[in-house]
């Protein structure tokens, strides 16, 4: 069994607790405007034709962006950065892409975590079955999920899916009482608008148990590479949050009682 | 930082350097003296030393609170023309060079044109060695196998211990006159050695009890005349401390600051010692004067920390003595190393850390002086906020203090065969070199440049760049079947020049022995005075030389590609790899591209690569460790450059690494720059491969922008990663905290700064990485947070 896999991150700080290596699968069921690896969508390996400058001279190549992997391999890697997580009381996040959409490998690298006392984390769109969710969420220690709009219909408008099957399973993953970490991409004139914010918190505010929040600033960091591959750029013209904007959604979250932050 | 502080700094830093012929007249008044003719070289250098210290002219800077000056006046820097000689060409060019200068008015060049120059000339040390060194040593030196610390400047080496604190020179001269009285003439041969030793320690010690009388004279006067009411006590006070110490030992915060600067000066004076002198374990010596004091309400917190600003000042007003030869042309820098050690454990091994180590953070904060320079040690027994501590330091981006690993210095020391304990009270010094601190003479020997070893060992023997054999004839590359046999050739071709550099050093320290005694160094280092022996000449308790391998990182990533493009991958045959490098990758930009960009690099946690690094670092590791040196003590290694690595760049051709012709090899055990892109974690765990235990020390660098450290979870990352890294034996890491000046840098030369992390928002990534308009951002953005 192999996983398609486009990037492992060392040393990441912002994917949950501590030093965390991040293993990002390919393949995404969303279409975000604002996604930073709009590369990472489609499952598929695909060649990539990069350029590089040496002495001012551009040397063209053509390389495979990703990685198939087997479950040794990936194991492999997670080893290499075992003294940072226990120095650090880090571990292991599969992130993407949507990792559930290769659940079945996906479960298999917890496992191996699990066996070897590694903290894990899941970061998921929550776009997926909720058997996946179930069965996933018995061998992970904690998601990173995301929550992009309470809205459907804008939902539907800038990630080309409904929220309804997201907010399904986060309250199932509420009644299973796990750990959550609910991520909120800020995206000014998007998504905080002050009634849709109000609506996200009665939704939080309902469930069982409160959920930290972590907002992650829109950033231009992918605008690049949507020219790269030829995808259609939607966010022309659309600023980065300014500290006020982040400010005024952060202490909204924390004037309601929930523990925010800004960055992951 | 109050006000007189400050306004001491500011005068420091507005200090201009000048050279001052004051020493080596009166070093060549009293060597033209007949009175010199009479008496044995160790009594002749000693009362040389007295001479100098009797008769140099004494400063006392407006407002100070530390007194004593090397030179006539604040980075006024004398000269050693017993050890090297200036010309005046060397004096001109010090004088006009853009960087690194130092004035010589028309008084100093006429002083050396008239006297100082007729005299010396065909008698200084330099010129011992050259003419004693063989034809192997000088071909080697010249083409830049290595270089030779003790050419120009003495042995020196070695830090201050505790036992200097409890005792004063009064202490030492009983000490001195009871090895006398234990001399045995009839069963020591070398008896009557030991006596003029000894005899020359006890001049020395009064000289320097002397020198500091007259302080005291001269701070009297001063409060005679003085008006201010305020500064009239201080002065009084200052005079009556330069009365007590460092003849007696001292008792309070004051005066044991005041005992040491006088130790430093003493030592600084007698010659030029690499790495000038330090003191060590600082927050160690002072926290019981500082205890007790404070519970007695005689100091205060805020008076502590004057005192401390005004001692960290006189560090920065002296400047390290300036080269002669090709090397004046050469900016170099004004850093003398005196690197002050906080933390670690103590000598019954518990944890060190006082009070006082954070009051000693906020000084180096505060001051932020390039001297003296500063580290941390960190063992497992410390706090992480000390770590932590020290990580808001590092992040405002001026390089200190640096961290080191006490565990790991611990356990290196005990291997090198030293007491527990006296491995407990060692550190590091200069830049990252481990010693027992006040019973080692632990002496540097020269770069030796691996990377150049590697090019001889390509071309069977001979230098590229002059044509001349200088190495051993290991095989034509060109036919070698396996890597193994490129590995072998080169361990051979190591083992030549690593013997030819260790004969060399043993005829040096010898030439050092007999002419350059210390008695006064000799007097504070544990054990010159028991044993009646000099420093320079193995008095020490333990006495170790290094020679400090440069271009691991470098090396690897050539070896690496030789086994990779040419043996398992067969991309191109050894001949043409020989073809493109002899043409420094004329045309060759696929080429290149290909060993840049598409070979495996050290850095990257990729064993492939990184048993090479293992590899070289054995292989120079047996070459070296534990072969005997002239002083009873042993030769080991350590892995720095300072700054070698652009020297040796220049006099290496193209690599097979990409790297072009002349370009600085790899720093430390740091990647070569730009071929780590797996991120600080992954630079670690390459790091840690190689045994750092059997090392006097390593030196990794790491880059960071300041936003990286911008939040909480930056710095706890920090705080892990350094943990980490000791955990798996690594002994020092620093981190720049990178500017915007770099980042412009590094987005116009792109390939070699591919391993710059930068903070973007919310999370980080490789500056290389984002696009033209986000770089432009960020360094906009750095250039706000740096300045």
């Amino acid at each position: 069994m192999q996983g398609v896999i486009f990037d492992i991150k060392h040393f990441a700080i912002h994917d949950g607790p501590g030093i965390r290596q991040t293993i990002f699968f390919k393949g995404c069921p969303l279409s975000c405007w604002w996604c930073h690896n709009p590369e990472s969508r489609n499952i598929e390996l695909l060649c990539e034709e990069t350029t590089d400058m040496i002495d001012g001279v551009k040397v063209n190549s053509s390389n495979i962006q990703g990685n198939k992997y087997s479950i040794e391999e990936v194991v492999k890697e997670i080893n290499k950065d075992v003294v940072f997580f226990e120095d650090s009381k880090g571990g292991v996040t599969l992130s993407g892409g949507e990792p559930l959409i290769q659940h079945e490998f996906v479960k298999k690298v917890l496992l191996e975590c699990k066996r070897m006392e590694i903290h894990t984390c899941v970061d998921t769109t929550g776009n997926i079955s909720s058997d996946v969710i179930i069965d996933i969420s018995g061998v992970t220690d904690l998601f990173l999920y995301d929550l992009k709009h309470i809205d459907d219909s804008k939902h539907i408008k800038y990630t080309g899916v409904s929220n309804s099957r997201i907010l399904r399973n986060l309250k199932l993953l509420d009644e299973l009482k796990k750990d959550i970490w609910i991520r909120f991409p800020l995206i000014p004139g998007f998504n905080d608008d002050e009634s849709d914010l109000l609506r996200m918190m009665e939704l939080l505010s309902k469930l069982k148990h409160t959920y930290p929040i972590s907002i992650l600033p829109y950033h231009k960091i992918g605008s690049h590479k949507y020219r790269r591959y030829g995808i259609d750029y939607k966010m022309e013209g659309i600023n980065e949050p300014t500290e006020n904007q982040i400010l005024r959604v952060h202490n909204m979250f924390t004037n309601a009682g929930f523990v925010s932050t800004v960055g992951g | 930082m109050n006000e007189r502080v400050k306004n001491l700094r500011e005068a420091s830093q507005n200090a201009i350097p000048t050279i001052s012929a004051e020493r080596a007249l009166l070093v060549t008044e009293f060597y033209s003296s007949n009175l010199c003719q009479q008496v044995s070289v160790p009594v002749r250098r000693a009362m040389a030393f007295r001479h100098i210290l009797n008769n140099k002219s004494i400063c006392i800077n407006k407002d100070e609170l530390i007194v004593g000056e090397r030179g006539p006046a604040p980075k006024s820097v004398p000269t050693y023309p017993e050890i090297n000689l200036h010309s005046i060409e060397d004096l001109e060019i010090l004088d006009s060079r853009p960087k690194v200068w130092f004035k010589a008015d028309d008084v100093t060049k006429k002083a050396y044109s008239d006297i100082v120059i007729p005299f010396w000339t065909g008698k200084t040390n330099r010129e011992k060695i050259f003419a004693n060194v063989d034809k192997n040593w000088m071909n080697a030196y010249e083409a830049g196998v290595f270089t030779e610390f003790q050419e120009q400047r003495a042995p020196g080496h070695t830090v201050l211990g505790p036992n200097m604190f409890k005792m004063g020179f009064i202490d030492l001269k009983s000490k001195v006159a009871e090895s006398i009285n234990g001399l045995d003439y009839f069963n020591d041969p070398d008896a009557f050695s030991k006596r003029e030793e000894l005899k020359a320690m006890e001049i020395a010690a009064d000289a320097i009890i002397n020198f500091a009388s007259r302080y005291a004279r001269e701070l009297e006067e001063l409060a005679r005349t003085e008006n201010d009411g305020n500064r009239k006590i201080e002065l009084m006070q200052m005079a009556s401390i330069c009365k007590r110490v460092p003849a007696n030992a001292p008792q309070t915060f004051h005066e044991a600051l005041q005992h040491y600067w006088f130790i430093h000066i003493g030592v600084i004076t007698e010659v030029n010692p690499w790495d000038s002198f330090n003191p060590g374990r600082l927050d160690q010596h002072l926290y019981p004067f500082y205890r007790k004091e404070i519970d007695s309400g005689t100091l205060t917190v805020n008076s502590a920390v004057e005192l401390l600003g005004s001692f960290w000042v006189k560090f920065n007003n002296h400047p390290a003595p300036p080269k002669i030869g090709v090397t004046a042309k050469e900016s170099s820098t004004y850093t003398d190393f005196s690197l002050i050690n906080l933390g670690g454990v103590k000598s019954d091994g518990s944890d060190a850390v006082n009070e006082l180590t954070y009051v000693i953070l906020d000084v180096i904060e505060d001051m932020r002086l390039l001297q003296p320079s500063s580290m941390v040690q960190v063992s497992k027994k410390n706090p992480d906020r000390f770590v932590k501590r020290t990580a808001r330091i590092v992040k405002t981006g001026f390089g200190q203090p640096s961290i080191f690993n006490t565990d790991a210095i611990i356990q290196q020391l005990t291997y090198q065969g030293k007491s527990l304990e006296d491995a407990r009270n060692g550190g590091a010094s200069g830049c990252v070199e481990t010693g027992a601190f006040g019973t080692e003479s632990y002496i540097l020997t020269g770069y030796f440049n691996l990377v150049k070893i590697f090019e001889l060992t390509m071309h069977n023997g001979v230098d590229p760049l002059t044509g001349k054999t200088i190495g051993l004839s290991t095989g034509d590359v060109t036919k070698f079947n396996s890597f193994e046999q490129v590995m072998d050739a080169f361990g051979r071709q190591v083992k030549h020049f690593v013997d030819i550099k260790i004969k060399g050093t043993n005829i040096i320290d010898r030439i050092y022995a007999d002419n350059i005694p210390v008695p006064f160094l000799s007097l504070v280092i544990d054990d010159c005075i028991v044993n009646g022996v000099d420093y320079n000449n193995g008095g020490a308790r333990y006495n170790t030389s290094y020679i400090q391998g440069v271009g691991l990182g470098s090396l690897t990533d050539i070896l690496t590609s030789v086994k990779y493009n040419v043996f398992d991958e067969k991309k191109l045959t050894f001949a043409q790899l020989l073809e493109a490098t002899t043409e420094n990758f004329e045309n060759q930009q696929e080429l290149r591209n290909q060993f840049v960009n598409y070979t495996p690099k050290y850095g990257n946690d990729n064993d492939y690569a990184d048993n090479q690094a293992t590899c070289i670092f054995n292989t120079f590791l047996e070459a070296v460790d534990g072969r005997p040196n002239s002083k009873g003590g042993h030769f080991r290694i350590n892995m720095l450059p300072t700054t070698s690595h652009v020297y040796f760049g220049s006099v290496t051709g193209a690599t097979p690494d990409g790297r072009l012709a002349g370009k600085p090899l790899s720093e430390g055990i740091s990647p070569f720059q730009g071929a780590d892109r797996k991120g600080p974690s992954a630079v670690i765990k390459s790091a840690s491969k190689i045994d750092h235990v059997k090392t006097g020390g390593t030196l990794l660098n790491q880059k960071f922008t300041p936003n990286l450290l911008a939040e909480e979870k930056g710095l706890d990352s920090l705080v892990s990663l350094i943990r980490s890294y000791f955990r798996m034996d690594g002994h020092h890491i620093q981190f720049n905290v990178v500017t915007a000046d770099q980042l412009r840098e590094a987005q116009r030369y792109p390939e070699e700064h591919k391993d710059l992390i930068v903070r973007v928002a919310g999370y980080s990534d490789y500056f290389n990485d984002l696009g033209d308009e986000l770089q432009d951002e960020i360094i906009r953005r750095s250039e706000h947070l740096a300045y």
